[in-house]
């Protein structure tokens, strides 16, 4: 299996770490993984993206040619890369911050209002995190026994009064 | 080995140079490759290292250089035209023979240019963008683990041949986060250093690092003694990738990020029945040109690829010889080299007779 | 019979090369004697630099390392670093300082780096054969101000030690000249105190001599002399700038 992931974002809506908390779930997992981030004059303010490759082979390219799923949370992020998904590929966005859906019929489009349900959850920043469920729920990218153990390594253990909050988010996108 | 660990390309490259005993790091902020001295000016102040944040390129190359007289493992990182301007030092310090390690993280130019990557320095590297006759030893990873291997090496194989040593990837290579396994324990090669000038405790005649040589047969000599040494590196050091080259219709040769794009073409192409090899050089100089002669008679074509407008390819002709084709792909500006765009190349070779 | 003078033991017996005339000779003595009254030779790095002095690693007994030109200070910067212990002067003329190297100086001196600076400061190019320098004083006839320095063509000529006394990093700064018996004491001793702020760890120690160039002034040795005292010595007073009460 070889799942090629795009996270695409404004820069601060915490696009680059959810890239992270795949590749190292994926790690977790045995898998092969890297993760590729966009940097530079773009990142400042602008918009900002990665391609994660999670896979069970050998990584060759780390730049994502097509991707299998494409993760975004703002509307030129969905206008610059919908086209760049596979055919049967899966698009899961913001709906809460995409307002036109996507217009491809060959792929499987999943529209969750992750950033309005983050404010009712109370922590606008699991926004990702809901719609990382979604991923995780429709696909064999990782397993969330693996994604919370990654949760646990990457973040600060001043931050981990937060996992368990964290993993309901993750199941509330999984299952919405 | 230890466990897999996810890194930054960057942040690998100042860890391997740590594990491989380095203690001295100048440096002057250019991107993509400032995490490098982010780590370094952590860690350093940490166990007692020296991190200097130069003024310049200029001011940085210059310490390293007198850092590396002393007989210090001495490292500096920068990108394209940090380089530019770092080369006066370096042809200096070939002159002066001295062991060090140059991390070159690849942008795009010409001048100001762009701060994506690119394999634009293929020549100022390679082919020696300073005066005089002189080879830098140019090692080219293509991995995160390669690049922490590669880092590692390259201090043995500086303090060996009295030699600046570059590690060269594009700003890919230097951004990416990939898992990376480090060895419990490095294999450093121990290298007496009698020529060192680090005082001279009146117990030897005093010593003396120096590129100048004002006689004309004395500097001849020194030319000479050097390119005896570049032709030992040639036979010692050169290090290639050959993949699926046996009985291959096409050759693609690439080196860095772009090589790995070719082994998603190898893998597209055969489904089409198109029997795709890959010679990545590893070595960008000392040259590998013996894999493209063995196999210059057996395939349909040769393919460069580059994220530049065609460096490497004047070696990959030398290399060839006539004997065959040698076509060019290559992208620029920060635009990278499409799966789709190669084996489409590949296609036009593959269809000749 | 009672040995009153002799070759310091931290110059080699390698004849200079220098001009008829010149004062980089008294210059390099003066070093090697604070070489020897410290007891510092074996423990010593110095760093030549491009210039009439390309080649004191050939005189000095010490270790030396050849800079490129203006890059000494971070040359030394780089071997101080790594040996933290030992001591790193460089010797640098007006061009190699204050022309292409003042990036350099600026920052060890302000960095504060514990190496000793000697600036050896004649107002010309010697090298390549007399042009401008940095310092060179408004109306000097050189090669490249063949009708005199003007201020309004060329700019003005650099204080140095002024310049760098104003930063914190440098903690030891004097002028001297070596046109005089007195004088040439009075350098010896500068220089000894630069080495011994060095040793103290104290930052950035710099000794400006006022030198002569005949040979490119065009002048007989004396009468060079007399030019620096009436001259340069105007623009460059004499005396200490930072560091003179410093206990070492």
């Amino acid at each position: 299996m070889m799942e090629q992931i795009i996270l695409a974002g404004f820069g601060g809506q915490g696009i680059l770490s959810m890239g992270k908390f795949i590749a190292y779930a994926g790690l977790e997992e045995g898998k092969n993984v890297s993760w590729l981030p966009s940097y530079g004059p773009e990142m400042r303010g602008g918009t900002a993206n990665c391609n994660v490759i999670v896979a069970e082979e050998e990584v060759g390219s780390p730049i994502i040619g097509k991707a299998s799923v494409l993760i975004v949370m703002n509307q030129p992020s969905l206008e610059k890369f919908e086209s760049v998904v596979e055919d049967g590929g899966i698009i899961i966005y913001d709906s809460s911050l995409v307002p036109v859906k996507p217009a491809r019929e060959d792929i499987k489009a999943f529209g969750i209002p992750a950033t309005t349900m983050a404010y009712e959850l109370g922590n606008a920043t699991f926004a990702g995190i809901i719609l990382l469920g979604k991923l995780l729920g429709e696909t064999n990218v990782v397993s969330e026994e693996n994604f919370e153990k990654a949760l646990t390594k990457i973040l600060p253990p001043k931050k981990h009064f937060l996992i368990p909050e964290e993993m309901k988010a993750l199941a509330m996108g999984r299952d919405y | 080995m230890g466990e897999k660990i996810l890194m930054k390309g960057n942040e690998v490259i100042a860890e391997a140079a740590l594990r491989a005993g380095c203690r001295h790091y100048f440096g002057y902020p250019i991107t993509p490759q400032t995490e490098v001295a982010h780590y370094m000016a952590k860690k350093m102040e940490q166990i007692g290292g020296v991190f200097v944040q130069a003024e310049s390129e200029v001011a940085a190359i210059n310490m390293v250089y007198g850092s590396a007289s002393t007989g210090a493992r001495v490292m500096t990182s920068s990108s394209s035209p940090g380089i530019s301007l770092k080369q006066e030092g370096i042809s200096y310090s070939a002159g002066a023979e001295l062991p060090m390690v140059i991390i070159d993280i690849v942008r795009c130019g010409p001048g100001l240019g762009g701060i994506l990557p690119a394999q634009c320095d293929y020549f100022q590297m390679v082919k020696g963008g300073g005066h005089g006759d002189y080879n830098l030893i140019v090692l080219a990873p293509c991995s995160v683990q390669e690049m922490y291997e590669l880092v590692v090496d390259a201090f043995n194989i500086a303090d060996t041949y009295r030699n600046p040593v570059v590690v060269m990837g594009d700003g890919y290579l230097g951004q990416m986060m990939e898992a990376v396994e480090f060895r419990d324990e490095e294999p450093i090669v121990k290298v007496e250093k009698p020529w060192a000038t680090c005082g001279s405790k009146l117990e030897r005649p005093h010593n003396t690092t120096t590129s100048i040589y004002i006689d004309p047969d004395v500097l001849e000599a020194h030319n000479n003694k050097l390119q005896a040494k570049y032709r030992e590196v040639e036979k010692n050091e050169t290090r290639v990738e050959e993949y699926n080259c046996e009985g291959a219709d096409v050759i693609v040769t690439a080196y860095g990020t772009v090589a790995r794009i070719v082994k998603n073409v190898i893998k597209e192409a055969e489904k089409e029945g198109i029997k795709v090899g890959l010679i990545r050089p590893i070595t960008l100089w000392p040259f590998p040109s013996a894999s493209y002669e063995k196999y210059a008679d057996k395939v349909k074509g040769f393919l460069c690829v580059e994220m530049s407008t065609g460096q490497m390819i004047e070696d990959v002709k030398l290399a060839v010889n006539g004997k065959n084709t040698v076509d060019f792909y290559g992208r620029t500006g920060g635009n990278v080299p499409t799966q789709a765009a190669i084996l489409e190349e590949v296609r036009k070779i593959a269809a000749k007779k | 019979m009672e040995t009153v003078f002799k070759r310091p033991h931290g110059l080699t017996d390698k004849a200079f090369h220098y001009c008829p005339g010149c004062t980089h000779g008294i210059v390099h003595r003066l070093v090697a004697e604070v070489m020897d009254e410290l007891g510092i030779e074996g423990d010593t790095v110095g760093i030549a630099s491009v210039g009439c002095t390309y080649n004191s690693y050939d005189y000095f007994n010490c270790d030396m390392i050849q800079a490129a030109h203006g890059r000494a200070p971070a040359v030394a910067t780089g071997a101080k670093r790594s040996l933290p212990g030992k001591y790193v002067f460089t010797y640098q003329g007006d061009g190699d300082l204050a022309a292409i190297g003042t990036a350099e100086i600026v920052h060890a001196a302000t960095r504060g780096e514990k190496i000793t600076t000697i600036f050896v400061n004649n107002a010309i190019y010697g090298m390549t054969s007399g042009q401008m320098a940095p310092t060179t004083l408004v109306g000097q006839v050189t090669t490249t101000t063949p009708f005199g320095r003007k201020p309004e063509l060329h700019g003005y000529p650099v204080r140095v030690s002024e310049m760098l006394s104003t930063l914190e990093g440098a903690v030891y700064v004097e002028r001297v000249a070596v046109n005089n018996v007195q004088n040439i004491k009075k350098a010896k001793a500068a220089i000894k105190k630069a080495f011994q702020v060095q040793m103290a760890g104290l930052g950035f120690s710099i000794v400006e001599v006022l030198s002569i160039c005949p040979t490119n002034w065009g002048m007989t040795p004396q009468n060079s002399l007399k030019w620096l005292e009436e001259n340069m010595m105007d623009h460059y007073p004499l005396g200490n700038f930072k560091g003179k009460d410093l206990e070492v």
